[in-house]
């Protein structure tokens, strides 16, 4: 079994963000809940009830062909820290991060596929792809699941499908969702319609940590609400198409700042690089919404030598857990914005300031220093 | 027929499961009323069945999930069920309340390739031929059948009834139990 020190050394391929539409799309992630016959859901079950299911349903999930030499931990054996990382690695929920004896996690080696056991339900698996790619995202969870439920009895019924412990989950128990960046429609103002656009039809948008959190940094997440009365291809379906117009929108966004507000453009992205190459000092949220300016100089070239997976990395990071891991303590918030800049500061480094956009290019408006051809 | 709270005429009927028992409840539109029953709030079915001073008149009114001792105002209370088994015990209600939350009240997405071969390595003596014998899509609403009754599981409710309190159902667990023990010792 991999240790947690070698899953977090190896970044994923989908935190290197090189997927379809991944200038707007960083992550798809594809969730299926699942529950075994005869047992109480963790919700409502004893600890030892917990503990039988998790002692008897671990090994199998660590057996599975996709899974073997994978990450796999109890809960108890994992620290407050460690446990957080996963969350902001998006490999566990906040919830399940909060749950302790009777719990586990296992983590392909990979990293692309993470089978939660006792979430709120017996099991959660989940497939992340970068990009746009739910359809892949499920095909992974697909093929999981179903060497799964040749080996364990799981509950479901002819009508109403996959028995959740949450009858929001009910049916296929597939909750699909994706990652967007969207710098541009907020800077439009454009953000607030096209939020509730989707809302209109069905499907649910969240900050960056899911329900209820802020969306930092331009990150929004998009998924499916109704799990009962559709296939999952249509539901997958669906959620792509949408997400394929907001796509769109968000890049005539950018073509349109770029048109008509280029100097505000240039300004935004200058000061967020300046800041970050050089501040002592930042808290999470200015990190966030600074990188999302980066980003967006990235996507639109006029930062130069910057790879957008040295951002992506970043983004993770910076996070709170990560960096008090890095420290190997924990840190008071007042330390973790000294070493949040200390680390941007080292990983900007290498990258040349932003410069302006054509033509006048040649001139690269008198930033730190010349950049490189390409 | 007259309401079973005052003696106007009932135009609300209401049907529960009490520990496997059908129980009907008449009751006028007032009274009906008075006890947020005919509420049509998102929670459907926990509105409908479970407003506090229903469940005060006679605790029997409860419905509880026969295999995990769910009880229906738990599910009110946190809006999840209790085990597989509680869409059976809570099913009356529950399409209202799927309606509202979903696209649809049947699934038509993945099914377990082999629902008839699963390997029974969770629940040794749990046999796997129920949802074989249920009759698929049936017009009617047809509740699933509740799986062939295991030892361990009654024992675990067995151990939760007692923990609660519930000597009633412990009592009703523990002959279940008898019976089932020289058949499955076989």
């Amino acid at each position: 079994m991999m240790r947690f020190a070698t899953l977090i050394k190896n970044p994923a391929d989908w935190m290197k963000g090189a997927g379809p539409h991944s200038d707007v799309v960083m992550t798809s992630r594809v969730r299926l809940a699942r529950n075994l016959r005869g047992y109480p859901f963790p919700g409502f079950s004893q600890e030892r009830q917990r503990i039988e299911l998790l002692e008897r349903a671990r090994p199998v999930v660590e057996e599975l062909p996709e899974m073997r030499d994978g990450y796999s931990e109890d809960y108890t054996e994992l620290s407050k820290i460690r446990k957080q990382v996963l969350v902001e690695r998006h490999l566990v929920s906040r919830e399940h991060a909060a749950r302790s004896s009777g719990c586990a996690v296992v983590v392909d080696r990979k990293q692309s596929i993470s089978i939660m056991i006792n979430e709120e339900d017996h099991f959660r698996i989940q497939g992340i792809r970068p990009g746009l790619n739910l359809t892949s995202a499920y095909e992974v969870v697909d093929r999981v699941d179903t060497e799964l439920e040749s080996l364990l009895p799981y509950a479901f019924d002819p009508k109403l499908g996959y028995l959740t412990a949450c009858p929001t989950n009910l049916g296929t128990g597939m909750r699909a969702s994706v990652m967007l960046h969207l710098p541009a429609l907020v800077l439009t103002e454009q953000i607030n319609p096209v939020i509730k656009a989707i809302g209109k039809i069905g499907l649910a948008v969240r900050g960056l940590y899911g329900e209820g959190t802020e969306a930092l940094g331009n990150l929004f997440q998009i998924s499916n609400q109704h799990t009962l009365g559709e296939a999952e291809p249509e539901i997958i379906a669906q959620i792509e198409k949408v997400i394929e117009g907001v796509v769109r929108s968000e890049v005539t966004a950018r073509a349109k700042l770029k048109e008509d507000h280029q100097t505000m453009l240039q300004d935004q992205i200058g000061r967020a690089f300046a800041i970050l190459r050089y501040a002592h000092i930042l808290t999470s949220k200015e990190a966030l919404n600074l990188l999302s300016m980066l980003r967006l100089g990235a996507d639109l070239d006029l930062v130069r030598n910057c790879d957008r997976s040295l951002i992506d990395m970043l983004l993770l990071e910076i996070q709170p857990a990560h960096l008090q891991l890095n420290a190997a303590r924990e840190l008071s918030p007042e330390e973790r914005d000294s070493m949040r800049a200390d680390l941007t500061r080292t990983r900007l480094q290498s990258i040349d300031g932003p410069g302006s956009f054509p033509p006048s290019q040649s001139n690269n408006g008198g930033t730190t220093s010349p950049n490189h051809d390409e | 027929m007259k309401c079973d709270v005052c003696e106007n005429e009932a135009t609300v009927f209401l049907t529960q499961i009490i520990n496997g028992q059908m129980t009907t409840v008449n009751l006028c539109e007032t009274c009906s009323k008075a006890k947020g029953v005919t509420e049509e709030t998102g929670f459907g079915l926990a509105e409908a069945f479970l407003s506090p001073s229903h469940r005060t008149e006679s605790d029997t009114m409860e419905i509880v999930c026969d295999a995990c001792g769910f009880t229906a105002s738990q599910l009110k209370k946190i809006g999840r069920m209790g085990c597989p088994e509680c869409y059976t015990a809570f099913r009356d209600g529950l399409d209202g309340l799927l309606r509202n939350m979903h696209k649809g009240t049947r699934h038509v997405g993945k099914r377990p390739s082999h629902l008839s071969a699963v390997a029974p390595q969770i629940l040794p003596r749990q046999r796997a031929t129920t949802l074989k014998d249920a009759p698929t899509p049936a017009p009617a609403p047809a509740p699933p059948l509740p799986p062939p009754p295991d030892i361990a599981k009654l024992r675990a409710e067995l151990d939760l009834a007692v923990k609660e309190e519930r000597y009633e159902d412990a009592a009703k667990l523990k002959s279940e139990i008898e019976n089932l023990q020289p058949k499955a010792s076989k």
